[in-house]
């Protein structure tokens, strides 16, 4: 059973004569990190927004739990979605504290509780309690804002959450230590995501599997790295860029490429690299460091090793 | 002492309102203004209770029809387009001109005056009422609908805080409208500190005057201090 199912859903909007989602249908599972990818106009965040219900889809249905979300109180099930949008959107005239507690409070819960919680998630998103509760939106940067933003989304611990280009109003630099904070943060509360963005490499870089959109159709739906292997037509090839091999390369692991080894290995101070790094950043080490092979540690132990030759057989880029 | 005074320069040759001739003139009559009030302090009381009243009663009806018509025209466009048109019209009517026109209905009276006050203290509160509601970000609103606010919640916890400075800055221009214009309620019987501009003027004394025109300057003034205070006390943090 899908956690999300979308089915036949379409939207045409009053006024104009040809449909924002055309008859899209898919299915997310409980935990997984989607990433609905496309340019601007394609659809995505009409169909995100179909989720929570601030649009209606024209016809199909959206099911959480096998349950028609439109037979849902509308307001109650906004309560159990966590929200985030690209203009964050914090009330300016409420102190950090007092925007992350807004929906536990329309829920109901008590004071202590509440104060628990609104500190437990400020440490969750890096912003130290003790100095931001009291701060208002005002006085924060773009990046902080939009922790506050995902910090409040969080409170009242939602099965799900609604991510519209959080990222995409914030600094190239600001936005990859906050993707970094998103896996950190993935790892640690066990949601499902639904992703808005136009970034390929945000969306290869955090997604389980992606929705690649184009023209409110769903043009493929797929794992990053099969829709960079084998992109469904020209239009995801010429849009994922599905022809960069180092893009490619970063999302192979190198564990998945590495050869085992030989029983007479000795480290003898060869380069190395750690198992959860990427096949880019082999390739870039292995030419810094001059060596033919790298080394693969996992918390220190050596456990393979990779070189051109391994980087090679992926068979990446004979498409 | 004063009165002989007084007596003796309002029986001169000519009978009319002239500037002072000198320093010590300006100052005789300043002086003489000051007496005049405290001789009849009851008066003066009534006159500032009544002048008063008046500003309340118009800004108490101002708000109460003002802000929801405000809220409604933030909402709607079509509504927008009659009900800012109507304040705008309302306000290129001059003060004087909508006391005399509340006569002919209402006769020489205090509501005669205080429904032209009313009129009057419209205008800025409607025009500015609109203009907060709607310079409140779409992105909150969405966040907020989004979090599951129902409308009601909306308006009340997260519109009305923002949009209540800028409606106060209206409130505050519409209260030092009214106050000076509640002056002119005199000539129509409203009573209010125009009692002493009225006065003044028929008994060809400035000093009576300026008892009538330094109340209403101080209260004015007063007033801006207080409704700044105000409107500092519920700003939004920037």
């Amino acid at each position: 059973m899908a956690f999300l199912r979308f089915e036949h859903v379409s939207k045409t909007f009053p006024n104009s004569n040809h449909a924002a989602v055309n008859d899209c249908s898919f299915e997310v599972d409980a935990g997984e990190f989607l990433v609905l990818l496309g340019p601007s106009g394609c659809g995505k965040t009409t169909l995100l927004r179909m989720v929570n219900r601030l649009i209606e889809p024209t016809t199909g249905a959206i099911f959480l739990n096998d349950q028609d979300i439109r037979a849902l109180d509308v307001t109650m099930l906004r309560r159990r979605i966590g929200y985030v949008i690209q203009q964050v959107g914090l009330f300016p005239h409420l102190t950090v504290a007092q925007n992350i507690s807004v929906v536990p409070e329309l829920l109901g819960w008590d004071k202590s509780r509440i104060a628990a919680r609104t500190d437990e998630l400020l440490t969750l998103v890096d912003l130290r309690p003790e100095y931001y509760r009291t701060r208002y939106p005002a006085h924060l940067s773009g990046g902080q804002q939009q922790r506050v933003g995902l910090a409040r989304a969080l409170a009242a611990d939602p099965e799900l959450l609604l991510m519209d280009e959080p990222f995409g109003a914030i600094d190239a630099i600001t936005r990859a230590s906050l993707q970094d904070e998103m896996l950190r943060l993935r790892a640690r509360i066990n949601k499902t995501i639904l992703f808005v963005t136009h970034d390929v490499d945000e969306a290869l870089r955090l997604a389980d599997k992606i929705v690649v959109m184009y023209a409110g159709q769903i043009a493929q739906y797929d794992t990053p790295y099969a829709i960079l292997a084998a992109p469904a037509n020209r239009i995801v090839r010429s849009l994922v860029g599905a022809d960069d091999m180092m893009r490619q390369l970063s999302l192979v692991q190198v564990t998945d490429a590495m050869s085992a080894l030989p029983a007479d290995f000795t480290l003898n101070g060869a380069p190395t690299i750690g198992a959860r790094d990427d096949l880019k950043s082999a390739l870039s080490r292995l030419l810094q460091t001059g060596a033919s092979l790298l080394v693969v540690q996992d918390e220190g132990e050596p456990v393979g090793l990779v070189g051109f030759d391994q980087i090679r057989r992926t068979g990446l880029g004979k498409s | 002492m004063v009165t002989t005074r007084r007596a003796a320069r309002t029986s001169s040759v000519d009978r009319a309102i002239r500037p002072a001739r000198d320093k010590n003139e300006r100052i005789v009559i300043l002086v003489d203004a000051f007496n005049y009030a405290a001789l009849r302090g009851d008066e003066w009381f009534r006159a500032l209770g009544q002048h008063l009243v008046l500003v309340g009663v118009a800004l108490t009806i101002g708000v109460l029809i003002c802000v929801p018509l405000g809220v409604l025209s933030a909402r709607s466009r079509t509504a927008a387009v009659g009900i800012i048109n109507g304040a705008n019209a309302l306000r290129v009517i001059p003060s004087l001109a909508i006391l005399f026109l509340a006569i002919p209905y209402f006769g020489l009276s205090f509501t005669s005056a205080a429904l032209a006050l009313t009129l009057l203290a419209l205008p800025p509160i409607l025009i500015n009422t609109d203009a907060a509601f709607r310079s409140i970000s779409p992105a909150v609103k969405e966040a907020a609908y989004g979090m599951g606010m129902t409308g009601r919640q909306v308006l009340w916890r997260i519109e009305a805080p923002l949009a209540l400075p800028v409606i106060m800055v209206g409130i505050r221009t519409a209260t030092v409208e009214v106050i000076a214009s509640a002056t002119l309620a005199a000539f129509i019987g409203g009573g209010g500190l125009g009692i002493y501009v009225t006065r003044g003027f028929a008994l060809f004394d400035n000093s009576i005057l300026l008892v009538g025109a330094i109340s209403v300057a101080a209260l004015a003034l007063a007033a801006e201090v207080i409704m700044g205070g105000l409107e500092r006390l519920v700003r939004v943090p920037s």
